[in-house]
């Protein structure tokens, strides 16, 4: 752990572990105990950043959102709901093995915390996996922003239909201003998902790392730090989405 | 008094390979890599600025193209703020001496430091390659539609290069919150710490709270640019004052990211050049906070042109007073401290002398801005290039290299000549006024900024500023030289060559790879200057 | 030995099943018209969904000062960021002043 042993003159003793302390004490700590302190106030302050850092999307949602209402609601319809259910549901169970893992690292049970964490990430990918398809859909419907974007776009006569109008969704905007300001939304849809898919790569594949640590029994109720910090992380991914949810699906469903 | 001996054993003769540098873990060794990179960054930036006053010595644009012209300043404007203000104080003094300061080993996360330290050159990279496949000419402030849209020039690489440099100063910031949390010698508690320390802190919440805001911003930048994104595409909607929002929101505060740390720097040059404890240690450590939180709340102060309300332009003036505040707390504690001290008048102090006045004038004409009716005439003008260089050189420069100048000896365990130190304090004094203080005049009478070409009537004033550049140049290519030469020929300074108080002083120059060999227990109060403590210190 | 509190396998287990009733809510009530509420009621439930992850699952309950004070600190500074920036976004347009010069 140390980059090079200091071979001062004088009562230090060398790094020969004279002392007995746990293996897993980086010897910048005193203790376990102020360790793991350190660890886990360091993943917070992190989170504290990624709040900052979504937090500037949610703003620039709510203010298009209170801007363009009505292309707003008819892009939200136009996105299958079920698919975007079945995620919250599974990233929150996912939230459940997840603080289940860290439990059993607490307490001490080594196969438990392999089989929750291992949970944890099939739930992640399934998660993932939801989202390729929901991400093809939107590619199939020309819904991505940019020179092929495409959205209840009316066909002049003789043009072949391209794609459908908003069934049912009444809006006093015309179909070229529908189709300009419904690229905003669906902006702020890919980048508020992307990146929150993104951050979920990233957590499995710390779960991954996390997983075969506990395997090779580097924890136990002394030290499980890294369980918790990546608990953490894990459920302000899931917080993300709770919030990603009813924003982008949920809209205006009544109509 | 015995001549000091250059102790055998120290973080510096601990490995000699390129693998023990570049990967180490040791919070000083990585305080030398940011001093050699942002030194270089420095040069770099500083050369543009050769470029732009060289250009500007003419009223007529005949040396470079305007497209040239325009990318001299974006790099600049990038270099200096991202590059080398942002990390200078906290990245080298601050990551060598807040574990010493709080009696630590190290800071809580050695491997995220040196993380962020490869981040930052990631950072530069990015940047320099961007420079080198042509520029960039949207200025430092990105402003959308143009930099999203319009520009042809290389956007995206120095989105990318802040972006990554962003995480950089992200890192640093959360290490250096946990460690002043977790890692104090027993004992030591808040109020006992040096300024230094809490200034610090408040610059790391900053760091935290704000840089993520400026990353998303960037992303959406980014998206538009790369992916044909609409969110600040007018044509679809969007609005291009929005991204100016979330970058100011940003960019305000990280001004203070660069001056909050030299202020830190200045507590401990005061002290210890008065011989005295800082007048009002916790006005002064709650003012920190203080600019911390102020910095948070005035940002649209930079957007008073820019088509925001009037009413919301009112709010944003009003509150924009209220950060002068907590600054001026700290001038009044430090004047109060040097009444009736024991003052001298060493390099370090001299950087300090030169620092009030230059962070008086520069604060000062911040009111200007911040008031809404004359910002209005002022806006975009040399009036603004002024007040920021006075703060931005003339504060945080100064306050680096009185730092550099103060701690070279703890660092290196070598003295630098004093004489030429002191020419060179001079020189970046008198240069600095010669360069800048006609640019307050420039800008009163309505010169722009940005613009390489002006009329006749201010020819005599811009070649005045870029005279005294030159000056100022030579002020800071000086200290390079004898600070390289007094590595190898430098007397050797010893523990406390000055005399301070301070932890950082109890231990060898340069220091152990582990800073103490045993951490002291019976910390005094910070400044403590009274016979016993140093008697006990062992202080001259 | 831990001294980190340990919550129950029933306190995770009914904080799931409370954010599935919650989630199932949010659904639900999308469909219906609320009008102006429909906004209020999803980010009602979604901020009480979020409150719940974070006292229980990120176990902030049983947290030091230090997590709860940085927990309300990265809120409080969006909130400051939104705050602010609608105070511009609604006030524009409108006229400086309340009456007309003749």
């Amino acid at each position: 752990m140390s980059n090079g042993i200091a071979h001062a003159e004088g009562p230090t003793p060398t790094h020969g572990h004279a002392h007995a302390h746990h293996p897993a004490l980086q010897h910048h700590f005193d203790t376990m105990s102020q360790q793991r302190e350190a660890g886990v106030l360091g993943m917070w302050v992190f989170l504290l950043t990624e709040v900052l850092f979504f937090g500037g999307l949610f703003f620039a949602y709510a203010l298009y959102r209170s801007w363009y209402y009505d292309a707003f609601a008819a892009a939200s319809k136009s996105i299958e709901i079920l698919p975007g259910l079945i995620n919250t549901v599974v990233l929150i169970a996912s939230s459940l093995t997840m603080a289940l893992s860290v439990r059993s690292a607490q307490t001490n049970q080594r196969k438990a915390t392999v089989n929750w964490l291992i949970a944890t990430i099939i739930l992640g990918s399934v998660f993932l996996g939801i989202k390729v398809y929901e991400y093809a859909d939107k590619f199939a419907h020309h819904h991505v922003p940019g020179a092929s974007f495409q959205f209840a776009h009316v066909p002049a006569p003789g043009e072949p239909h391209v794609e459908e109008a908003v069934a049912g969704h009444v809006t006093t905007m015309g179909p070229d201003e529908l189709e300009r300001t419904t690229q905003i939304f669906f902006s702020l849809y890919f980048t508020m998902t992307g990146l929150h898919a993104i951050h979920m790569i990233v957590g499995i594949v710390i779960l991954f790392i996390i997983t075969w640590m506990a395997h090779k029994g580097r924890f136990d109720d002394e030290w499980h730090a890294p369980v918790e910090m990546t608990g953490l992380y894990w459920h302000f991914v899931d917080i993300v989405w709770i919030f990603l949810f009813p924003l982008l699906y949920l809209v205006e469903r009544h109509n | 008094m015995e001549t000091p001996v250059y102790p055998a054993h120290n973080y510096l003769s601990n490995g000699h390979t390129l693998k023990s540098w570049l990967l180490t873990k040791d919070h000083k060794r990585i305080a030398i890599l940011y001093l050699i990179s942002i030194s270089a960054f420095f040069f770099l930036g500083g050369l543009f600025a050769v470029g732009i006053r060289l250009e500007l010595s003419t009223p007529q644009g005949d040396l470079f193209q305007p497209d040239t012209y325009n990318k001299f300043f974006t790099l600049h404007g990038i270099i200096m703020v991202f590059l080398f203000l942002i990390p200078s104080v906290p990245a080298v003094l601050g990551n060598f001496l807040i574990p010493p300061m709080i009696g630590a080993k190290d800071l809580a996360f050695p491997r995220i430091n040196l993380l962020s330290w490869y981040l930052y050159i990631i950072g530069g990279a990015f940047t320099l390659f961007a420079i080198v496949a042509g520029g960039v000419d949207t200025g430092w402030t990105f402003y959308t539609p143009y930099s999203a849209t319009s520009s042809s020039t290389n956007v995206a690489p120095v989105a990318l290069g802040v972006f990554i440099a962003g995480f950089s100063s992200i890192l640093t910031g959360l290490n250096f919150i946990v460690t002043i949390h977790r890692m104090r010698a027993p004992g030591l508690h808040w109020f006992k710490l040096p300024l230094f320390v809490w200034a610090h802190y408040a610059t790391s919440l900053i760091q935290v709270l704000g840089t993520p805001v400026v990353a998303i911003t960037i992303v959406m930048l980014f998206t538009e640019r790369a992916f044909g994104f609409g969110i600040f595409d007018p044509q679809r909607g969007g609005d291009p004052v929005l991204f100016q929002h979330l970058f100011w929101f940003y960019s305000h505060p990280a001004v203070y990211i660069m001056i909050l740390p030299a202020l830190g720097v200045i507590s401990e040059l005061v002290s210890t050049f008065t011989r005295k404890r800082i007048f009002g240690y916790s006005f002064v450590a709650f003012s920190s906070l203080a600019i911390a939180i102020f910095g948070f709340i005035v940002w649209a102060h930079h957007m008073f042109v820019a088509g925001i309300s009037v009413y919301a332009a009112m709010v944003f003036s009003f509150l924009s007073f209220s950060v002068a505040i907590p600054s001026a707390v700290k001038v009044f504690n430090w004047t109060a401290t040097m009444h009736r001290g024991s003052i001298s008048f060493e390099t370090p102090m001299l950087y300090v002398y030169g620092f009030f006045g230059l962070f008086l004038i520069g604060g000062l004409t911040g009111l200007f801005l911040a008031t809404l009716g004359t910002d209005v005439h002022l806006h975009d003008t040399y009036f603004v290039v002024a007040h920021f260089h006075y703060i931005m050189v003339g504060g945080a420069i100064m306050g680096y290299l009185g730092g550099l100048h103060f701690w070279w000896p703890k660092l290196f365990g070598r003295m630098y000549s004093d004489f030429w130190s002191r020419i060179s304090a001079i020189l970046v004094f008198v240069g600095f006024n010669l360069t800048f203080f006609p640019q307050f005049i420039l800008g009163y009478l309505g010169m722009p900024r940005r613009y390489h070409m002006y009329p006749d009537e201010f020819q005599v004033l811009n070649v005045l500023s870029s005279g005294g550049a030159a000056v100022l140049g030579l002020g800071y290519l000086l200290p390079v030289i004898y600070f390289m030469w007094s590595l190898k020929y430098g007397a050797v300074a010893g523990n406390h060559p000055w005399g301070a108080s301070g932890l950082e002083w109890r231990t060898q120059s340069p220091p152990l790879t582990e800073n103490f060999l045993e951490v002291p227990t019976d910390i005094p109060e910070a400044y403590e200057y009274t016979p016993k403590v140093v008697r006990e210190a062992k202080l001259v | 030995m831990s001294s980190v509190h340990v919550s129950p396998l029933s306190t995770y287990l009914s904080i799931f099943a409370a954010l599935m009733v919650l989630s199932a809510l949010t659904v639900g009530a999308a469909f219906v018209n609320l009008g102006l509420l429909n906004p209020v009621v999803a980010l009602t439930i979604a901020v009480i969904k979020a409150t719940l992850v974070i006292l229980f699952f990120m176990h902030v309950k049983y947290s030091s000062r230090l997590t709860k004070i940085t927990v309300v600190l990265s809120f409080f500074f969006v909130a400051i960021l939104f705050a602010e920036t609608f105070m511009d976004y609604a006030t524009r347009g409108m006229p400086l002043a309340p009456y007309v010069l003749k």
